[in-house]
């Protein structure tokens, strides 16, 4: 946990209300406590992605708030299937998301294609083909207290970052594209 | 890429005026065509001249993984058919498998069976309402209408375990019995649904807003829901009274007493309400199989774990919350399906959103793909 949590006690003990602190402990704070999702719901999951974000549990006590505007956003949710013909949107929908965005794969069929890993000619075998992704979450579908878990594990991961620029977290500059053709619908 | 579409078309009409047509991509990821739709729009200014769903983001081909599956292992399948209600898919196949192979079923089962399906009606239609008000700029009604389908769902939990797919009907009877206190439980629900159902009706179908932005989009008449192949709200909305419940009854509905509500007019606030009172229905529905129920056992004893039909075909349909959903086996003697081919009703509903948005405005689009209420897992299938 970051020592800018218990900012208001040790307030309290600061002469002069000074407080010292990391500055990428007080980046990290403020990134990881306000992850705006986009989400990405593309089929089963989605329906619990709804389900986290309304009444019973709440979503945005986590500051997790959902915007559909790639460019508002901080966290991709890919909840769902995601087939050839989907691939090239969910890609170029990662690309407008503004730096520094993280991606969490929603269920089974982010892991590994899930149910639609055998006899299926259409399902990507899992997400991190094509994203790089941070935070699995399994399950067909998962409960919505797991993908607040999967928030809650990404917040701990974003702590553990720094913006110094030598000192990010190791993520892949380039993204793989998908082999030529493929998704390319139409 | 194929995402591209060309922004600026110039149009001649059959009468030599020469205008600048704008074409809009919507989707495939956009919050309000439910799922992953893709539209393409032409517009003269704000008005829709032409729109035209792009399908097959979710093709996951269910259809041809049933063929390398055995008659069990296909029903978890069904499932991901229609998530808004697997309940739907798991007793359509079911049915038809029973009717090739030659499965009895339990009363019990029977019973349990209409009243799961009764209650993802309700959480089916909850999901549709609610959406339709978010559309429309009413987010207030969607987490009313939430709540009552987070109810539903926290029931079906007790029953099976699952929130979403449930895998609980299977072939010859259900896969566990109530558990205590269920029964009550639902009894209970049904008694809260109907005042929370009274309090959309006001909090949403009385607003003016509300009508103003339903009442008269998307008109659909009678004649071209039938010649379209629409079913379920859709064509009910436009005062078709056709339900399978009714017109080919199947399965306990006979023994019961309701009615199928009927629109006039055939737009948008028709077909939402028509789902709002179908909720009602169900609730009866729901009660009167309570009451009538009687123990006994939920599941034919001693089938076989390969179900191998003989050769033939068979064809069922029930009414699902979208319309008629139907499922066609065809069997080669072995115990995998030749064939399997499912007939949706979301698929039929959603080809009417061209004729529908034309002449609309760009964000009546989005209100009338709303009411038409396309699950795009059993649309692309």
């Amino acid at each position: 946990m970051a020592i800018v949590d218990r900012i208001g006690a040790a307030l309290d003990r600061s002469p002069g209300g000074v407080i010292l602190t990391g500055v990428d402990a007080l980046a990290d704070w403020a990134r990881g406590k306000s992850l705006w999702s986009m989400p990405m719901g593309t089929a089963c999951c989605a329906m619990e992605l709804i389900a986290a974000s309304f009444n019973k549990f709440d979503f945005d006590r986590h500051g997790t708030f959902p915007r559909p505007d790639p460019r508002h956003t901080d966290v991709m949710i890919v909840a769902g299937t995601i087939t050839y013909k989907m691939m090239p949107a969910v890609k170029r929908l990662y690309e407008q998301m503004p730096d520094p965005k993280w991606v969490i794969g929603m269920g089974n069929c982010t892991v590994s294609g899930g149910i639609f890993y055998y006899d299926t000619y259409s399902v990507v075998r899992g997400i991190e083909e094509f994203l790089p992704v941070d935070v699995f979450i399994a399950g067909c579908p998962p409960r919505p207290e797991s993908l607040q878990d999967g928030i809650l594990r990404l917040r701990e991961l974003i702590e553990q970052e720094s913006i110094a620029p030598g000192k990010r977290r190791e993520r892949p500059l380039t993204l793989p594209s998908p082999e030529d053709g493929c998704g390319e619908g139409e | 890429m194929a995402l591209d579409v060309e922004s600026r078309q110039v149009v001649e009409t059959a009468e030599g005026e020469v205008f600048d047509q704008l074409v809009v991509n919507v989707g495939p990821s956009h919050p309000s065509t439910h799922g992953v739709c893709r539209v393409i729009v032409h517009l003269d200014g704000e008005i829709v001249t032409r729109a035209e769903p792009v399908i097959g983001y979710l093709h996951r081909g269910i259809e041809k993984m049933a063929e390398n599956r055995t008659y069990l292992q296909v029903v978890p399948l069904t499932d991901r058919l229609d998530y808004v209600g697997s309940m739907y898919s798991n007793w359509a196949y079911c049915r038809t498998l029973e009717r090739l192979a030659d499965i009895p079923v339990p009363e019990r089962a029977e019973y349990l069976r209409v009243i799961v399906c009764e209650l993802q009606r309700i959480a089916s239609h909850m999901m549709a309402i609610g959406a339709n008000g978010a559309d429309t700029g009413a987010l207030t009604l969607f987490v009313y209408a939430f709540d009552q389908r987070e109810r539903v769902v926290e029931l079906f939990e007790a029953l099976c375990g699952q929130r979403l797919t449930y895998n609980y009907v299977r072939p010859g009877g259900v896969s566990y019995d109530v558990p205590d206190g269920w029964i009550e439980d639902v009894r209970a629900f049904t008694t809260e649904h109907r005042s929370a159902l009274a309090e959309m009706d006001k909090l949403f179908f009385g607003n003016t807003i509300t009508r103003g932005r339903l009442k008269g989009v998307g008109v659909l008449s009678a004649a071209d829901a039938v010649a379209w192949g629409a079913s379920g709200p859709v064509a009910r909305g436009s005062g078709v009274n056709w339900d399978l419940r009714k017109h080919d009854p199947y399965s306990v509905y006979p023994r019961f007493d309701f009615d199928i509500p009927t629109g006039t007019e055939g737009d948008c606030y028709d077909r939402a309400r028509v789902r709002l009172y179908e909720c009602y229905e169900s609730c009866r529905i729901i009660e009167q199989a309570l009451a009538q129920m009687h123990s006994g056992s939920y599941r034919t004893e001693g089938l076989p774990r390969l179900i191998a039909p003989p050769p033939g075909d068979a064809y069922d349909h029930i009414e699902s919350a979208r319309g008629a959903l139907g499922i066609y086996l065809v069997s080669d003697g072995s115990p995998r399906p030749y064939r399997m081919k499912v007939r949706s009703p979301a698929f039929c509903n959603l080809a009417l959103l061209p004729m529908l948005s034309e002449g609309h405005m760009l964000s009546d689009l989005v209100a009338i793909l709303g009411s038409l209420d396309p699950v795009f897992g059993e649309v692309d299938r």
